[in-house]
């Protein structure tokens, strides 16, 4: 097999071109608001400025007569359809228009639909919604206490408490927390923040009269599945229902759940009969669709005098605002917060949960987190580097002392996930290695001498991806296999559709180069479809970085499939017996004659021109592949500091990422993926938070306090990988997408508390900013 | 975020637009570079009747210097500014400052006179005109008159000019043989607003004695601000580091600031001191002709 073949072919491991980017640069995307349908008209959304207020009245008089403004939709409207509330993925539901009273602040209270979004925008602002105020609560540990004022009426349980969930030993926990030498107690909060796409929501929603069919244009990570919730809860017909889910311009988890603002399009489509649609503003976005996070954590290990790491324990507030939103598999409240024991080979953890009702946005799963693995990944990494303070121990080696060897793999951990395969000391070698770890500890000591603040900071993430196998894992009962359809022309080109549903990750290149692996045609005669639910089969959508184990898996089992009719063909044409053939260097071959062989191509026209007797014609293959576990890639991050003593100020000077997600499908794709994540990951650490103050007025709602860095705050990454396959996964691969924004909060804040730790600080929570690496200093006694 | 309707006029002659201004009285807003006011509009904060696009106005931009002072037109963009080889060698201060306003698209569509008048502490030409001393040319109902920055900002978002006046240019001191000037903006990223700035100015005598001082803060009050005491501080001084420090603390006292997202009051006072310091640093070194 020549080199160039590799080449040509483009199969794993290649640096393929991303086949999407030619029409992005040249502005050729096509987003849900480039979709322009005739007779369409637009929906404007009354938010409200309210964080808890009960609606005593709504106006919409003087609305009904700006000039183009064709309807006005409330909550009572929607209350006569049963529509007004909407289920959540959490066993909650969710006011898709307020009745009765509004739960935080950019709530929706009413939509407005005119011939133009001009009139749309004058007709909310002309909508008058008279408000009575109500006692505002903010803080979740506030929420829980007795004279908190319950928000949700609706509930039969009269109090703020969500839920209560538990994983791991409590008892053999405790007793371990007992016999240990050592324990650290650390509390922290992992702060709300937002994905903040670039594309915000948006929705063309198109009620056809004549066919009784409901096309949607959305904004959807998962389209199969909002058609599944859109029958289920409009009581539409699902075989009448189309989302098609065009370019999506970044999801991030935020584009997961179903929003108000699809239902009302979708309702007042059917109201008015003619298309509708809905775009939102960024403010919209930021103040009320699925933030993340917001986990009040508290954390302690117990450790032997020498290092050992012997148990953890954690107790966890969730702030889950006003519904419980969260998009994720049902039968984890938590989502996998269990996967907080991390890279570490312990005696005993356990872990529990409550959640919460404020009077904030709902949401809490997302940017780019598979269900709660960031929060976690934070705590113990964190935590982490409290026991190397206290037992003054170089971080490093802390955590290689209690790495999970490579040969325990298949690792069972205390907290119940059987971890794949691991080998988290290599990963950690080479970022020391790359980081020059000895150079930084030396020069540290010198500044150090000389009263200046530099930091190295460590974090060997181990991420839980892949939801995942259907005993564990569904959503809204549907279990999270997914799919992938592939079908080879008569001339050897191919057409398959998958399940999940890219936004920016590049799977119609990825995906490709599975299918030019197993098929061996070249990744140019291949095309990946994806996002119209009347095409592609059902598949649960692409987040929590289950593209590639799942559907990629499904991807390479459904060509196995193609390949195995295939052989029967090329047999026929080559006139040997099946079973004398193998598949070797892209063709079938006569074994033992190799030079005699059948490509696919070859085969793919007699599977439409000679067909051998008894076989049907065609070839293509569908697989519905369930995982039989999830996969868990992990990697080490390095980061190193300057701290400006005068202002707080801190700078990246280095980073260093290895990741290690098994076998690489595109390295290219992979680095852009991990360069994207860990700017997510800088900003979480430095300046992203949802904030409210007292009042409930979110403090974070836009673009000048919801801060995105740019190119030049950003660090330089230097990057590299181990591969580690996974060993269940059809071609060895892991997911990768969100191992940058998982694992590097930790790198940034061990770095910059490494800088402070001299003058005996822990502990800062995120985001520090300057403001508060000055008050550390401060209160330390010291003054630039 | 749609504004709400309005009416838009595009005149070409200063004439012209004033007298818009005067049949439109309090209805009438004027546009220049829109990059305050059209926000504001979009998101129904400010809802003008009126705009008086002055835009279409020959001359009223450009930097020169001439009769013994350095003028600025109206319409000079914050890009301008920042390019002008003049600026850059004999007004460090106005370069620096330009240099850090928001982003790149800002600073091309975005006044030097606009942010003036839009009058937010928050804003970097108030500090950058009050450690210069400028003024402003205004043409209003009344004919021509000149505003001393001094007395331009009332409060926040509020100066003391009329609906009906225009600012057609600012004028500054010319810069003396050995002058220095710097402006320290702390942010929480790139083209934030900031957290705190501080602009200096100083002239030397041939002696190295400070013979003039301007000191103005950004974000730490309900205006930008002039720290007078800081000023008297340094005059008739050598600008060592005595000096620097005393000035320094004097600028902190000469702040108010209130608590946001962007630090408490303590920080902020605290980081007027520590950019002061910074500022007069650098200005001392650029006037004894180190920069
Ligand atoms: C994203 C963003 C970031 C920004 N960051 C910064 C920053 O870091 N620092 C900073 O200083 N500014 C910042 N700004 C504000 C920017 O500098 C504005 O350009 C400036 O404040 C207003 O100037 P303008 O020409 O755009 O005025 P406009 O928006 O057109 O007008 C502002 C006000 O001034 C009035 N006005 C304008 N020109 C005249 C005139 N000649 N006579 C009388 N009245 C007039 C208008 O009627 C209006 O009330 C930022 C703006 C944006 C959008």
């Amino acid at each position: 097999m020549s080199a160039t073949k590799a080449q040509d072919i483009g199969g794993l491991g290649h640096s393929v071109r991303r086949k999407e980017d030619a029409r992005f640069v040249r502005g050729k995307g096509r987003y849900v608001d480039d979709v322009k349908l005739k007779g369409m008209c637009y929906l404007a959304l009354v938010r409200s400025p309210y964080a808890h207020a009960r609606l005593k009245g709504i106006d919409i008089s003087a609305a009904m007569k700006v000039p183009g403004v064709l309807a006005v939709i409330t909550g009572k409207d929607l209350e006569e359809a049963g529509l007004a509330w909407m289920p959540t993925l959490s066993h909650d539901q969710q006011m898709v228009l307020a009745t009765g009273k509004v739960l935080f602040q950019g709530q929706e209270v009413a939509a407005v639909v005119a011939e133009s979004r001009f009139a749309a925008a004058d007709g909310a602002a002309a909508v008058r919604v008279d408000y009575e105020e109500l006692p505002v609560v903010i803080d979740p540990h506030a929420a829980l206490g007795k004279d908190a004022p319950v928000l949700r009426e609706d509930r039969d349980e009269k109090s703020n408490h969500i839920f209560h969930w538990e994983a791991g030993d409590r008892d053999a926990t405790d007793a371990t927390f007992d016999a240990s030498d050592v324990v650290v107690t650390q509390d922290m909060v992992y702060q709300r923040c937002h994905p903040a796409p670039l594309e915000c929501c948006a929705c063309v929603a198109d009620w056809d009269t004549v066919n009784e069919k409901m096309t949607i244009y959305m904004t959807s990570q998962a389209p199969h599945a909002h058609r599944t919730l859109f029958a289920l809860v409009a009581g539409l017909p699902e075989h009448k229902i189309r989302i098609i889910s065009p370019d999506v311009g970044g999801g991030f988890g935020n584009k997961v759940p179903i929003y108000p603002g699809y239902v009302v399009s979708a309702v007042a489509s059917l109201k008015l009969g003619r298309p509708v649609k809905w775009t939102e503003e960024r403010s919209g976005n930021l103040q009320s669709t699925g933030f993340a996070r917001d986990y009040h954590m508290h954390a302690e290990l117990a450790a032997s005098k020498d290092g050992k790491i012997r148990a953890l324990r954690v107790k966890t507030l969730g702030d889950h605002g006003a519904f419980n939103a969260a998009a994720q598999p049902s039968k984890f409240p938590a989502g996998f917060y269990n996967i907080c024991s991390g890279s570490y080979d312990l005696e005993n953890a356990f872990v529990e949960v409550d959640g919460a009702y404020t009077n904030k946005a709902p949401g809490g799963i997302a940017y780019r987190c598979s269900f709660r693995v960031t929060e976690a990944s934070y705590l113990i990494e964190r935590t982490v580097d409290v026991l190397a303070d206290e037992l003054g121990m170089d971080p490093a080696e802390l955590r290689k002392k209690n790495f999970i060897a490579p040969d325990k793999f298949p690792y069972v951990t205390p907290l119940g996930w059987t971890y794949d395969s691991g080998n988290y000391a290599g990963a950690m070698d080479r970022a020391l290695e790359m980081v020059g770890y000895e150079d930084l500890l030396k020069e540290q000591e010198e500044k150090r001498g000389r009263g200046e603040l530099m930091g190295i900071g460590i974090s060997s993430f181990t991420e839980i991806v892949g939801a995942g196998p259907g005993k564990q894992c569904d959503i809204a009962g549907i279990e999270m296999f997914d799919s992938c359809e592939v079908r080879i022309h008569p001339t050897g080109k191919v057409l398959a559709r998958i399940g999940v549903q890219t936004q920016g990750q590049g799977h119609e290149t990825t995906f490709a180069q599975i299918l030019a692996e197993e098929l061996g045609i070249p990744v140019g005669d291949i095309t990946v479809e994806h996002g119209d639910t009347d095409t592609a089969p059902y598949g649960l959508g692409t987040y929590a970085s289950r593209s590639t184990p799942v559907a990629g898996a499904a991807t390479a089992v459904a060509a196995r499939k193609v390949r195995a009719k295939a052989q029967k063909i090329a047999a026929h044409l080559l006139e040997v017996d099946e079973a004398d053939l193998e598949w070797k260097d892209y063709a079938f071959r006569v074994k033992g004659a190799p030079d005699k062989a059948k490509t696919m191509q070859d085969v793919a026209f007699a599977a439409y021109t000679n067909v051998p007797e008894g076989l049907e014609a065609g070839l293509e293959a569908v697989d519905y592949y369930d995982p039989p576990n999830m996969t868990y890639p992990f990697g080490t991050y390095i980061c190193v500091v300057d701290i400006d003593k005068g202002t707080g100020d801190w700078k990246v000077r280095k980073f260093v990422a290895v990741d290690d997600c098994g076998t690489v499908i595109n390295p290219m794709v992979v680095e852009g993926q991990i360069h994207g994540g860990l700017t997510e990951g800088f900003a979480i650490s430095k300046m992203q938070l949802i904030d409210y103050d007292e009042g409930g007025n979110i403090t974070g709602g836009n673009f000048m306090e919801y801060l995105i860095p740019t190119a030049v705050e950003t660090p330089h990454y230097d990057t590299d990988k181990t591969v580690t396959p996974s060993p269940h996964h059809p071609i060895g691969a892991k997911g990768v997408g969100e191992s940058p924004n998982v694992g590097s909060p930790a790198a940034f804040v061990n770095a910059v508390i490494d800088a402070l730790s001299p003058y005996g600080v822990r502990h800062i929570d995120m985001p520090i900013t300057s403001d508060k690496v000055w008050k550390a200093l401060r209160d330390a006694g010291i003054q630039d | 975020m749609i504004p709400a309707a309005f009416d838009y006029h595009a005149p070409t002659s200063l004439d012209e637009a004033l007298s818009l201004l005067a049949a439109h009285g309090d209805e009438a807003k004027v546009l220049a570079g829109g990059q305050s006011l059209i926000p504001m509009m979009r998101f129904r904060l400010a809802e003008p009747g009126v705009l008086v696009d002055l835009n279409h106005i020959e001359g009223m931009a450009g930097v020169t210097e001439e009769d013994g002072h350095l003028w600025i037109g109206a319409l000079t963009r914050h890009a301008e500014v920042e390019r002008s080889d003049l600026v850059r060698k004999r007004y460090p201060l106005l370069h620096e400052a330009a240099s850090v306003i928001a982003d790149p698209i800002v600073r091309n569509r975005g006044t030097v006179a606009g942010s003036l008048v839009h009058a937010d502490p928050a804003g970097d030409w108030g500090a950058v005109m009050l450690a210069c001393g400028a003024e402003l040319e205004v043409h209003g109902p009344d004919g021509q008159r000149m505003v001393p920055i001094d007395e331009l900002f009332v409060t926040t978002f509020m100066t003391s000019l009329s609906p009906g006046d225009i600012v057609t240019g600012i004028k500054l001191p010319i810069a003396g043989k050995r002058s220095g000037g710097a402006y320290e903006k702390l942010e929480r990223k790139v083209g934030d607003f900031a957290t705190v700035a501080v602009a200096a100015r100083l002239e030397l005598d041939d002696d190295g004695v400070c013979s003039a001082a301007g000191i103005g803060l950004t974000a730490v009050g309900a205006t930008n601000l002039r720290a007078q005491d800081a000023e008297k501080a340094l005059i008739g001084k050598k600008p060592d580091e005595a000096a620097i420090d005393a000035a320094s603390r004097a600028a902190a006292e000469a702040a108010s600031p209130t608590a946001d997202n962007r630090g408490s009051v303590e920080y902020k006072r605290d980081m007027v001191r520590v950019l002061s310091a910074r500022a007069l640093r650098r200005a001392a070194a650029h006037a004894g002709g180190e920069g």
